[in-house]
């Protein structure tokens, strides 16, 4: 699904950021990404999602090579990817319900065609009441929900969520993941982002990979 | 475990009605105002020069065809000739020409009445050799060639001189062609103006928004959905430009209509109404500036569209 080989990155003239990143995502596979703040984290993420392109190396995503991928290409590919991203990235002058949407409505979906589906998904991420308000006049916890519902509207084959509980109170952040890992059930792979090491040890069949000095070590989960 | 996966934090109903497909540009911005006001004034002054051009190909149309139908004949008598003999001559060899419709003599009187306003009236013109005139009215739209009758007049009655005013006429044709010519160039160097204003808007709405583009392709959008999303932004910003420029030269034309009808009856009105018309735009003339609102409005569309497609094709 995901295979990344000898990808190094740099920006600009500097010192590599991350380098020699060997490994794969395999479909239906559950993995937590973490390292400390700084080493990483979200730039891999992004190299995953393909809004970077590495300086060395190859990704490949679902069996094609990134670097010989066309922009339609690349928009077909980022319709099977669900992304949360660690700053929610929702479109401020939206509702939720359409930034919730807002996925499908790119696809060229008519309303009438998804609305049900939205509006179901909204409530059960708890957000049923607040479909008509804004980003702004949400809490982080419901930025949280609403981004996360966003990239499930789709049902991604790869689910990259980059610290999708960094914002929401342990109860709920246990609640979230649990729904992760009952997509991951449904045979979605996901890829989670986060240096919540209690919450990591709650899903010990997860597998890890740890980034640090730029480098990529991997620890096999526990089997589920 | 039966806790469920997410519990709904709140199970209250959504609110009926609310907002499900809201423009993913932001409409109201300070650049998309501005843009607003300047897509306003160049339709309007777009607008003033189109119906300034059509008011005058109208006038120089109806005086063309008014001229271009009339000849006149002169005859000059020389002491001693029978002046009406040689004008009923004239007339005679006139109204067997087949290119003519119909000619009239003027009497010695109409024709000395002529000369009032550049001698004054009540003079004594008897000894005086006042040119008498016939006026003739030809078929066709002043196209046929009045050679024969020239020469038929010249070896029967010398004194007489055919003129068709067409020399007059091309002149006035040619004058009016010209201006014509220099508002649909100013046409065009307003539609250039607005294009780049358009142009400058776009590129600063494709930067100010550069965030939104970034999600919209991270949630998969395409090249040309982004784009038709700026097209239709910048369609409606057009149409409210267009709406607001295209109504103020609608109400111009149409004051300018009501005031020449007032003028009409004023010293010298008369005259200014003959040369440039009645400043009446006629219904094909609104219907032309409602095309041009339609074409300004279409044209913002299209030109951000394509800006931001060229645009979207730069990025990595």
């Amino acid at each position: 699904m995901l295979q990344f080989e000898n990808v190094g990155l740099r920006y600009g003239l500097g010192s590599e950021v991350l380098g020699d990143l060997n490994f794969s995502v395999d479909p239906q596979s559950f993995q937590f990404l973490t390292g400390p703040s700084g080493a990483g984290k979200t730039t891999l993420m992004r190299l995953m999602l393909l809004s970077l392109r590495p300086t060395r190396g190859a990704i490949r995503v679902f069996g094609q090579d990134s670097a010989a991928l066309s922009k339609n290409d690349l928009t077909t590919l980022r319709r099977r990817i669900g992304a949360v991203f660690q700053d929610f990235r929702l479109l401020d002058h939206l509702t939720t319900y359409e930034n919730v949407a807002l996925p499908l409505r790119a696809m060229g979906r008519e309303e009438a065609g998804y609305r049900a589906e939205v509006v179901e998904l909204l409530r059960w991420v708890g957000l049923g009441d607040r479909m008509n308000a804004s980003p702004p006049v949400l809490s982080g916890g419901e930025k949280q929900r609403a981004a996360i519902a966003r990239a499930l509207i789709v049902r991604p084959e790869l689910l990259l969520a980059d610290e999708p509980t960094g914002n929401v109170d342990p109860g709920l952040a246990r609640r979230l993941l649990r729904l992760f890992v009952e997509l991951h059930r449904l045979g979605t792979a996901v890829v989670i982002a986060t240096h919540d090491l209690q919450l990591m040890e709650q899903f010990g069949f997860a597998r890890r990979l740890v980034v640090g000095d730029g480098k990529l070590t991997i620890f096999d989960g526990s089997s589920s | 475990m039966n806790e469920p996966l997410v519990e709904p934090l709140l199970a209250a109903e959504p609110e009926p009605g609310f907002e499900t497909h809201a423009p993913l540009i932001p409409g109201d911005s300070v650049t998309g105002r501005a843009l607003v006001v300047v897509i306003a004034i160049m339709t309007f002054l777009a607008c003033l020069t189109a119906g300034a051009a059509l008011l005058v190909a109208d006038a120089s149309q109806a005086w063309r065809s008014d001229v271009v139908r009339d000849a006149m004949i002169q005859v000059k008598p020389r002491p001693g000739e029978d002046v009406d003999s040689l004008v009923a001559k004239a007339v005679s060899l006139a109204t067997q020409a087949p290119q003519v419709e119909s000619a009239h003599a003027l009497s010695r009187a109409e024709s000395e009445k002529l000369l009032d306003p550049w001698l004054g009236a009540g003079l004594d013109f008897s000894q005086l050799p006042v040119p008498r005139v016939i006026l003739v009215r030809l078929r066709g739209q002043g196209s046929e060639d009045l050679a024969p009758l020239r020469q038929a007049l010249a070896s029967a009655v010398p004194q007489a001189a055919l003129d068709d005013h067409r020399m007059w006429a091309a002149r006035l044709g040619t004058m009016a062609d010209a201006i014509v010519t220099l508002a649909a160039a100013l046409f065009a160097l307003m539609i250039v103006a607005m294009g780049t204003a358009i142009g400058f808007a776009t590129r600063g709405a494709v930067a100010g928004n550069r965030e939104i583009v970034e999600v919209l392709h991270l949630v998969g959008a395409s090249d040309a959905f982004i784009a038709k999303e700026f097209q239709a932004h910048f369609r409606r910003l057009g149409f409210r430009g267009a709406l607001i420029g295209g109504l103020a030269a609608i109400a111009f034309f149409a004051c300018a209509s009501l005031l020449s009808v007032w003028w009409a009856h004023t010293p010298g009105g008369g005259e200014i109404a003959a040369m440039f018309g009645s400043f009446a735009l006629r219904f094909s003339g609104y219907l032309a500036l409602v095309a041009v609102c339609a074409a300004v409005t279409l044209l913002t569309g299209l030109l951000s569209r394509e800006i931001v497609m060229r645009h979207l094709q730069t990025l990595q």
